[in-house]
């Protein structure tokens, strides 16, 4: 596997020309250490027996493998299978993340963890791992975000994380995320910053990825073990793109399966409607990397748009812009009307209220399955459930009238 | 390379000199490019040699409130990046003579293309570059086309940096070498961690190119006290604050106001 065109291992930081650590000298050596624990944690059999063990018996891992019948009827065309990511505690992917980095905090001998956050989950997700820990935690969250997102910010609270709101720029994912590389400056000697997403400078990408990857692995296991094949597509959405990484990467080498990364077509095509950083975006450099990002002429960042909080971020992991340039992973938009036609169509076929986030990758899926045949297999990464976004939406369809 | 050894910044050590400089720091177009002209030619003519320019950008990490609250409003008023080269020509074309060290994220920078930005920044007057989010790894590529382009890449130390890297980054930085007092971002403080001076003290010893301290550098007295060891002091926050208090005033005023409090700080160098 290692010999892959697509190679997991990034080179010196870089997936081909994407990635790096452009960061402040002040980061450079918690970097530095982070990348000699995370390595040498991998190589270590106690570590990922006790992260094993955390997947199973606090996340709730693995997660299940779900063939939604009636959706598949509904469309008409190709079986749509599920993987449950938001029957995992804490109701998303995010988890998978928090444990693999709070281990590492241990390890590294650091008392305090930051994170940012944009709907939410990857802030409860890490003030969760931070009680079983016993750490001390602060989370970065736009007002903006705080006020979409009421719900989670109470769960936070209540597992005794302290939750700091960020008022400056558009007051949402990436001004969050500015604030806590702020926080990391001064910090930086006690206190570990456990990135949400397969963002930031070097290792945080591959590292994320990893710890996303039983997302993937399971999959490919649940499949063979279920139907005996691979699916024909695999389809998760894209913000950072965390568990899009962590549900390709396993099958990255797996020719027969074609991947689709959803990114947040909002309201419109123009610069601010929406967050599609790979799809309308430019190879630029923002908080830390070298990747993707929505920037105007000036290398400003660009205002973005998305109902969804969590796909609300003007950058992308580095790891998908070479997925995208290498064409191996094909890039799409969802909007926010089409997204929310997919959770409303999912709540009452299936049963299961997805998060926003993942309503766009169940959109595409939607709009894939009877473009193919019968015996065609597509897997949507239901990366969290919906709960969190019920006040938004149901604002939303009062607008619309339903 | 000879360009930037005989360029301004260089030449302020040049020959050995043992001179100790206050570096003030201005955001660029804040509160208006006029402004930071006048404010450029006043520093000038109250004995500065060297200024920084910051190039407002909207997703700073190195900076504290005050200076990213000053980004904010002069994006928020439209600044581009070409009018701001455009007024350091002006600068220039009406005999300026301050050493100019142009501040930026790599993010612009890359936006751009790099030799273009470079031979941009070169032709408007610039005389060297200090971009914060570039470290070591990611400037040996960097360092040569700003050489080659006459322009200093003056590079970061910090509080953080283990002694074998900080041997490395003196080696690669041209110019000065920009040692942040404190780990963490841009703002006032009240006086330096005991620290930095004997960091400073041990930097020179490994290291021939001068030392410039900056970060929470506040006053005169900090601003003498970090100059017995160090080559200069780089001052950003408590400046900006100061005109922040006086934007909404005439040009004249705002001049006065900052120029007063620049005229202090230099006391410290004397």
């Amino acid at each position: 596997m290692t010999t892959s065109k697509f190679s997991h291992m990034p080179v010196g930081g870089y997936f081909g020309p994407y990635g790096g650590q452009f960061v402040p000298e002040t980061l450079m050596a918690a970097l530095h250490q982070l990348e000699t624990q995370y390595r040498s944690a991998l190589a270590d059999e106690a570590f990922t027996r006790e992260l094993d063990r955390c997947y199973r018996e606090i996340a709730g891992r693995p997660s299940e493998l779900y063939f939604a019948k009636r959706l598949t009827e509904h469309c008409g065309g190709a079986q749509i299978f599920l993987k449950r990511e938001d029957m995992n505690h804490t109701g998303a992917h995010k988890i998978n993340n928090t444990l693999g980095q709070a281990l590492l905090t241990l390890r590294m001998g650091k008392k305090r963890v930051i994170a940012e956050t944009g709907a939410g989950q990857h802030g409860v997700a890490t003030a969760t791992v931070a009680a079983v820990f016993g750490l001390k935690c602060d989370v970065y969250m736009g007002s903006e975000d705080i006020r979409r997102q009421a719900l989670n910010v109470f769960r936070m609270k209540l597992m005794g994380a302290n939750v700091v709101p960020v008022t400056s720029g558009q007051c949402t994912l990436k001004d969050a995320l500015n604030e806590a590389m702020r926080d990391w400056m001064g910090s930086v000697e006690h206190t570990h910053y456990i990135i949400g997403s397969v963002a930031g400078p070097a290792p945080f990408p591959e590292m994320v990825r990893e710890f996303q990857s039983c997302i993937g692995r399971e999959s490919r296991r649940q499949m063979l073990e279920t139907v005996g094949r691979l699916p024909d597509v695999l389809v998760a959405c894209v913000g950072g793109g965390s568990n899009a990484a962590g549900m390709f990467a396993p099958m990255i080498d797996d020719a027969q399966v074609a991947m689709v990364g959803v990114e947040a077509g909002g309201r419109g095509t123009k610069l601010g409607d929406h967050a599609a950083t790979l799809t309308a975006g430019s190879p630029g450099v923002l908080h830390g990397a070298k990747s993707y990002v929505l920037q105007d002429p000036d290398g400003q960042t660009a205002l973005v748009h998305s109902v969804s909080a969590g796909l609300d971020y003007p950058g992308v992991g580095p790891e998908h812009s070479y997925w995208k340039d290498t064409g191996r992973v094909h890039y799409t938009t969802c909007t926010d009307n089409a997204a929310i036609d997919a959770l409303v169509l999912l709540s009452r076929t299936e049963g299961i209220i997805p998060a926003l986030e993942s309503s766009h990758a169940v959109s595409e899926a939607l709009r894939l399955a009877p473009t193919l045949g019968k015996d065609k297999i597509i897997l949507v990464c239901l990366s969290g459930r919906g709960d969190k976004d019920a006040n938004e939406v149901a604002e939303i369809l009062k607008r619309r009238g339903e | 390379m000879s360009d930037v050894a005989n360029n301004r910044i260089s030449g302020i050590w040049s020959g050995g000199a043992k001179a100790k400089i206050l570096a003030p720091f201005l955001t660029a177009g804040y509160p208006s490019l006029d402004a930071t002209v006048a404010l450029l030619r006043d520093f000038e003519r109250r004995g500065v040699r060297l200024c920084e320019i910051g190039i407002p950008f909207s997703d700073p990490i190195a900076d504290g409130p005050v200076i990213q609250a000053s980004f904010t409003e002069t994006l928020e008023k439209g600044l581009k990046l070409s009018q701001v080269f455009a007024a350091i020509r002006q600068y220039r074309e009406q005999g300026g003579q301050l050493a100019l060290a142009c501040m930026i994220s790599y993010s612009i920078v890359f936006r751009h293309g790099v030799k273009q930005f470079l031979a941009d920044a070169k032709s408007a007057g610039f005389d060297g570059m200090i971009v914060p989010d570039l470290p070591l790894e990611e400037a040996k590529t960097f360092e040569p086309l700003a050489s080659s382009a006459g322009l200093a890449n003056i590079m970061l130390i910090a509080p953080t940096t283990p002694a074998e890297r900080r041997v490395e980054i003196a080696r690669h930085s041209r110019g000065f070498i920009y040692y942040m007092s404190i780990a963490g971002i841009t703002g006032e403080r009240d006086r330096l961690p005991e620290a930095t001076i004997s960091a400073v003290q041990e930097l020179k010893r490994e290291t021939a190119t001068p030392v410039c301290v900056g970060f929470g550098i506040s006053n005169a007295a900090t601003v003498a006290s970090i100059c017995q060891v160090a080559d200069g002091a780089i001052v950003g926050s408590a400046i900006v604050r100061r005109i922040t208090e006086a934007k909404a005033k005439p040009l004249a005023e705002i001049v006065g106001h900052v120029g007063a409090f620049v005229g202090e700080l230099l006391k410290g160098v004397e």
